[in-house]
């Protein structure tokens, strides 16, 4: 990170979700799950911060947690620039940015309220991949398709 | 790619050549659906109906087909008569049907049902409708008999008249005519539209489609006018429901300016959609699709789950 990111303190160990789209942060720090963390977390959140790779960003740092793929995916869905590095011992042990997988279990609800995934079945929703650019989803069971992440997350 | 031990959920499943493979099997059934042949494919194979929503051609063409092949059924021809009344979900019930069965026929009020049941199951599962969704089998038997009527399915112009937001049979419909290259036209009432997604799909798949709300002006040119019923039981609203039903009527003065071949369709039941003074024209096919609904299952089920061949 730059200077700028000196608007936040470095953490010791943990995870910096960095380029998330203006505004999300909050959303991102639903998905993950802030609240339920250890109690000696610090978790930063920076919004509205001026970056030169997508023009204003927010990042949401957060100490002692690594995410698991689920919760990255659900980032993804919303803040597909965002990137992700995991902080041991104050340095960056691995950056990467968000990528989809081609199937995706159990992140977001089908828009489809008569759809089976929907029901009081023993099954998660569950999604292909039908387009990257824009991101659009195909549900594997009703067909129906979904490109408003933030309004279905499960 | 052979058909056999495969499930059928969505037109999707079949590409163009496996779609033209039932079409030809089924020809060559049409005489043991009529009781002239015998065949013994399906001689000691149970094949369970799972109908979860009213029904009478779709379940008792596929009996029929069932048992012309030498097999037998067990039904269930009403929901609330089983475990899922006392919460049993559809995933179980369809997993035990499947220890009874050798494959399993579904209908089901809910989009992707038939998608879970195939899931569920280890059995070929058979979509017979699943809401809005998919109803894969009436597609086929609805191009068996365009083919028949046509010698063709490419080339053709197709109208799709009536309700093409919840009419489950035309978005499989829609989406094997794009496949094998003839022209839709879309008719409808404002609120009953195809849905963008589907119309982008088939936009996709490079069909040539477009929108004609003038029920005269679509039909000049068409080949096929497939007409369906305005579905009382997709509506909430029962105001809303009569509001749109009767909004269109296909009777001897809309076909007046018809082509000579024009070929009526309609998945049935009608309701006033057809008026009864078109039965008697030669541009009514309606009957001649119901009827070939067994020949086409008798091929489905045959390629699925067949064995010994017939006389």
């Amino acid at each position: 990170m730059s200077a700028r990111g000196l608007k936040i303190t470095p953490i010791t160990n943990g995870t910096v979700i960095d380029h998330i789209t203006n505004g999300l942060a909050l959303e991102v720090l639903r998905i993950i799950g802030a609240q339920t963390l250890d109690k000696d977390s610090t978790v930063s959140v920076a919004l509205h911060v001026r970056s030169n790779k997508i023009g204003w960003k927010d990042i949401v740092k957060v100490e002692n947690m690594e995410l698991s793929p689920r919760k990255v995916n659900a980032i993804a869905l919303i803040a597909p620039t965002a990137t992700i590095s995991i902080i041991r011992d104050f340095k960056v042990r691995e950056k990467r940015s968000v990528d989809l997988p081609e199937r995706i279990v159990g992140v977001v609800r089908c828009p489809n309220a008569n759809c089976i995934s929907n029901q009081s079945e023993p099954i998660e929703s569950e999604f292909e991949l039908t387009s990257r650019r824009p991101v659009i989803l195909s549900c594997v069971y009703c067909e129906r398709e979904l490109d408003d992440f933030l309004h279905h997350l499960a | 790619m052979s058909l056999h031990g495969r499930d059928l959920i969505s037109i999707r499943d079949l590409s163009r050549e496996e779609i033209e493979d039932v079409l030809a099997a089924a020809k060559r059934m049409v005489p043991y659906a009529g009781g002239a042949k015998v065949s013994h494919s399906l001689d000691h194979k149970i094949v369970a109906m799972a109908f979860f929503e009213p029904s009478t051609r779709t379940r008792l063409s596929f009996e029929a087909a069932v048992q012309r092949l030498g097999g037998s059924c067990i039904t269930i021809a009403d929901a609330s008569v089983t475990s899922m009344r006392k919460g049993e979900s559809l995933h179980d019930t369809i997993r035990m049907l499947g220890s009874y069965a050798d494959a399993i026929v579904i209908r089901h009020p809910n989009e992707g049902s038939a998608r879970l049941a195939a899931r569920a199951s280890d059995r070929p599962v058979l979509n017979a409708g699943d809401g809005s969704g998919q109803h894969p089998t009436q597609t086929l038997l609805d191009l068996a008999t365009m083919q028949e009527a046509f010698g063709t399915l490419s080339g053709l112009r197709v109208v799709l008249l009536g309700d093409l937001k919840f009419g489950r049979t035309v978005h499989s419909l829609a989406h094997a005519i794009a496949l094998f290259g003839s022209d839709i036209v879309l008719t409808s009432p404002p609120a009953l539209g195809l849905p963008a997604q589907a119309r982008r799909q088939l936009e996709h798949m490079g069909a040539k489609v477009r929108e004609q709300a003038d029920l005269h002006e679509a039909i000049r040119d068409a080949d096929v006018l497939y007409v369906t019923r305005i579905q009382k039981e997709r509506f909430g609203d029962e105001s809303e429901y009569r509001r749109v039903a009767g909004s269109y009527r296909v009777d001897a003065s809309v076909l007046a300016d018809a082509k000579p071949r024009l070929a009526v369709m309609h998945p049935l039941p009608r309701a006033g959609e057809i008026a009864p003074e078109v039965d008697s024209t030669p541009h009514a096919v309606y009957f001649r699709q119901a009827a070939l609904a067994v020949p086409v299952r008798m091929a489905l089920l045959d390629m699925i789950l067949g064995g010994r061949k017939g006389d």
